[in-house]
């Protein structure tokens, strides 16, 4: 059982937990991520791993209601416990010193891009960073990004925050400006599409990280396959961070959305509170 | 023995065979003759003393009879169900010769069960030994390791990348083959042997090898963990939604549940005509929980003849039983999808034998010309696991063979380090049940001397 110190609200159906689980705390790194399951009805939901604190052993994941169980999740307060809580998961992220780099992060991406960025920029990088979202209530973690950022940038699809438009306008101007060495970006799987599509003609390598359905998160049962390349690769082992501009995108964005009509179906049986009738 | 009516069980999840009646189990047990040099014995893995238990089976000792098959198997009712003792104790009993030999592995279940119905006793505790043995991996090999170790006296902790302990049995074999219910009580046993499961570590991740020596103390590694990744076969179309690995399509229903949805939130979707690449056990197993969950037709591709097909017999006929269609001499060569990317069609191949390749089986070779189109909507790929390579990626200075397994002596599960020993599947590649268990049985052994020679050594100062 893994006991959830704090709860916090982000923003629209945005939510932060503080989980103590001392083991994967000590062994987490930027880029990893955990699967949690909440009871024993539950789904393995895997999350990434926002940020983590070695001496208290607590890790903190934030997370989007967008189904019936992070909804479930979102139904969690400071004290209670979680069932299961499993990782780090996945290769961390490769952090050097590489120069200049961009950090992205869209919507609920802001979360895992923040440790990589504060790497990145304890690295010795001259780090940019964009976070964007379709309105400003989306928003979050700005003071945090900016501590880690030699220059933060803001935008919103609606023009409620920061720059009207998306983040991937101004990735472009920084790429026309500077000479960036390499680019992550975490958001949703169209974002990340079109980060690539950008960055792709600029020849800058392009990191992002992919979030497939998953189940044992373990390279056991092969749900996270994605094509990259001309290669196969399982996210939960072989990434969840692959070369942008390899990845076929299309086809992970259909896999992505196979299990929608049920969890309609799961969604239709739970009240707000994300307990079932 | 009697099994669930073959229409009605197609639709439930409840166990097909029902297993002997104590008249059925008495006049069976009845038959064994208590040869002195017992054959069937030497086809156990495990050795059990088959007509040991036979004979106090027949003597009304249920107490005894369970206690002596525990002597040696911890966990008899998942044998007793899902060994092949066709190929094993049972192709040896002597009056297998001139007849039917004894249904030795009825005989075990119904004694385990049988246990399980009445209370097992709590095992008794050895006097415990000063030495930490962590046991990688809970499927059979893991699990009988730990049990043995415990026996001895050994402080045993397992570590469980899944939430759930058990392996295969757990997340792979289905609910109507062995019920999780079985499962859960045999693995309640090995912890009243003293064996302390933590689920939710996944070594390589949460901890190495290395760091469960040096770190925490332990003395010994023993690594079970299994083969499982799951092989697919690289051709066209193969990502397409709708094509499930055989691991994913049974651990969704298994593990998590999946045909109690919504009840349970893990959702499978399965279509009105399925295929299964394969024709093992797996297989067999992913077309049975096909039609379980609904689909009209459900099918076995495979590309050799029915002669070849590695599966128990006992699962393909009941799967034949349930209306599972087969199609021999077939192999798919790609996949077709609609305008989601969800699989719609697959254009297949047909076979014929050729000559007998380095596995003895005749050859498959594809005939030119013979692809045919088969409108299908969902895919389960069974065509094998090779080991997960999480542990032996992480681990240095181990031996890895060529299909990514951990090199160890068959004989003693030692690996190319002294205080490390595997077996099971993560050794042999996918085998059976009882092979993992024979091969945990036999690290314990070796285990135990490997520690032994150690105490004395610091004994010595
Ligand atoms: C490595 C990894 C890291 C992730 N990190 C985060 C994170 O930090 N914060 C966050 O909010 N989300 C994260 N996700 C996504 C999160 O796991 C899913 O949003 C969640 O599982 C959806 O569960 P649900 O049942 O509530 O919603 P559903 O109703 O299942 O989800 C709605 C839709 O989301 C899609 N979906 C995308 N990925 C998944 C997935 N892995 N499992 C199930 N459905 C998925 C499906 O198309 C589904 O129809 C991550 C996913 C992965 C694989
Ligand atoms: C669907 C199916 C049906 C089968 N039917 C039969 C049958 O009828 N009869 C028969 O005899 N055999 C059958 N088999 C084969 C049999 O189940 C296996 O040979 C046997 O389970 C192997 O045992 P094992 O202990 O080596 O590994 P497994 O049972 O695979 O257990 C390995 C365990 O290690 C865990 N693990 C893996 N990596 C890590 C890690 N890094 N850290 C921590 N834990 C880890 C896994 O989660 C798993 O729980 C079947 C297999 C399948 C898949
Ligand atoms: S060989 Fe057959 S008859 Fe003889 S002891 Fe074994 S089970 Fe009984
Ligand atoms: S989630 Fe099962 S292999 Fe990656």
């Amino acid at each position: 059982m893994y006991k959830i110190l704090h709860k916090e609200s982000l923003g629209t159906n945005l939510h932060l937990l503080e989980v103590e689980a001392p083991r994967i705390a000590r062994k987490a790194e930027s880029g990893q991520f955990i699967i949690l399951r909440l009871k024993e009805e539950a789904e393995r939901i895997p999350l990434t791993i926002a940020d983590y604190s070695r001496e208290k052993g607590t890790l903190t994941i934030i997370f989007q209601e967008v189904g019936f169980s992070t909804r479930e999740l979102a139904g969690c307060q400071a004290g209670d416990t979680i069932l299961d809580l499993v990782g780090p998961l996945g290769v961390p992220s490769e952090i050097e010193n590489y120069g200049t780099v961009v950090c992205v992060g869209g919507g609920v991406g802001i979360a895992p891009v923040y440790p990589i960025t504060r790497d990145l920029k304890k690295a010795g990088n001259r780090v940019f960073s964009i976070i964007g979202a379709r309105n400003s209530g989306l928003l979050f973690w700005r003071e945090k990004m900016a501590e880690v950022s030699d220059q933060l940038f803001i935008t919103t699809d609606d023009g409620s925050e920061g720059r009207k438009g998306f983040v991937s306008d101004v990735l472009k101007e920084i790429l026309d400006k500077e000479k960036v060495q390499r680019v992550w970006a975490i958001g949703p799987m169209i974002m990340m599409k079109v980060v690539a599509d950008t960055t792709r003609p600029y020849g800058v390598p392009t990191i992002v990280s992919l979030n497939p359905i998953m189940v044992d998160g373990t390279g056991m049962c092969g749900a996270c396959r994605v094509a990259v390349g001309k290669e196969t690769k399982f996210a939960c082992v072989d990434g969840p961070e692959f070369d942008a501009h390899l990845v076929d995108f299309d086809l992970a964005m259909k896999r992505a959305a196979f299990f929608k009509d049920k969890e309609q179906q799961a969604l239709a049986m739970c009240k707000c509170g994300g307990e079932r009738r | 023995m009697p099994v669930q009516d073959a229409q009605a069980r197609k639709n439930n999840f409840h166990e097909v065979a029902l297993g002997y009646t104590p008249e059925m189990a008495g006049e069976e047990a009845a038959r064994c003759l208590n040869c002195k040099n017992p054959q069937c014995v030497k086809g156990c893995p495990v050795e059990v003393d088959i007509p040991g238990f036979i004979q106090a089976l027949k003597e009304g000792d249920l107490k005894r009879s369970a206690r002596v098959l525990k002597e040696k198997n911890n966990l008899p009712a998942v044998c007793g169900r899902v060994c092949p003792q066709e190929s094993q104790c049972e192709a040896r009993c002597i009056l297998g010769i001139k007849g039917e030999p004894v249904a030795i592995g009825r005989l075990e279940r119904f004694v385990a069960d049988w246990e399980r119905a009445s209370g097992a006793p709590q095992p008794e505790r050895p006097v415990p030994k000063n030495k930490k043995v962590a046991v990688i991996g809970s499927g059979p090999a893991g699990l009988t390791a730990a049990g043995d170790l415990a026996k001895m006296g050994y402080q045993v902790t397992v570590f469980e990348a899944l939430h759930t302990p058990g392996g295969v049995l757990m997340y792979g074999i289905p609910e109507f083959r062995l019920p999780k219910e079985v499962v859960r009580q045999e693995i309640d046993y090995i912890r009243k042997l003293g064996v302390d499961i933590q689920v939710n570590q996944v070594v390589g991740k949460t901890f190495t090898v290395d760091e469960l020596l040096q770190k925490e103390g332990y003395d010994a590694v023993f690594i079970g963990t299994g083969a499982g990744l799951p092989n697919f076969m690289n051709i066209p179309g193969e990502n397409l939604t709708g094509i499930y690995s055989a691991n994913e399509f049974l651990t969704r229903t298994n593990l998590m549940k999946a045909y109690l949805f919504p009840k349970y939130s893990t959702p499978i979707k399965v279509g009105r005509r399925v295929a299964v690449i394969g024709a093992g056990n797996v297989a067999m197993d992913a077309a049975r929980t096909a039609l379980r969950l609904g689909a009209e037709e459900s099918s076995i591709i495979y590309r050799r003849s029915a002669e070849e097909m590695p599966a128990r017999h006992e699962e393909i006929e009941h799967a034949k039983e349930e209306g599972v269609r087969f199609m021999l001499l077939t192999s798919p060569v790609a996949y077709t999808g609609d305008e989601n990317g969800h699989v719609k069609g697959m254009t297949c191949q047909r076979f014929s034998l050729g000559e007998p390749d380095e596995s003895g089986r005749r050859r498959p070779v594809p005939i030119p010309g013979s692809e045919f189109e088969l409108e299908i909507d969902t895919v389960v790929v069974a065509i094998g696991q090779t080991p997960n390579p999480l542990v032996p990626r992480t681990t240095e200075g181990l031996v890895i063979g060529k299909h990514g397994n951990i090199v160890a002596d068959e004989e003693s599960g030692a690996t190319s380090r002294p205080n490390i020993f595997a077996g099971g599947d993560i050794v042999t590649g996918a085998a059976t049940v009882i092979l993992a268990m024979g091969a945990g049985k036999r690290a314990a052994r070796s285990i135990d001397e490997y520690l032994k020679r150690k105490l004395r050594r610091e004994v010595k100062g």
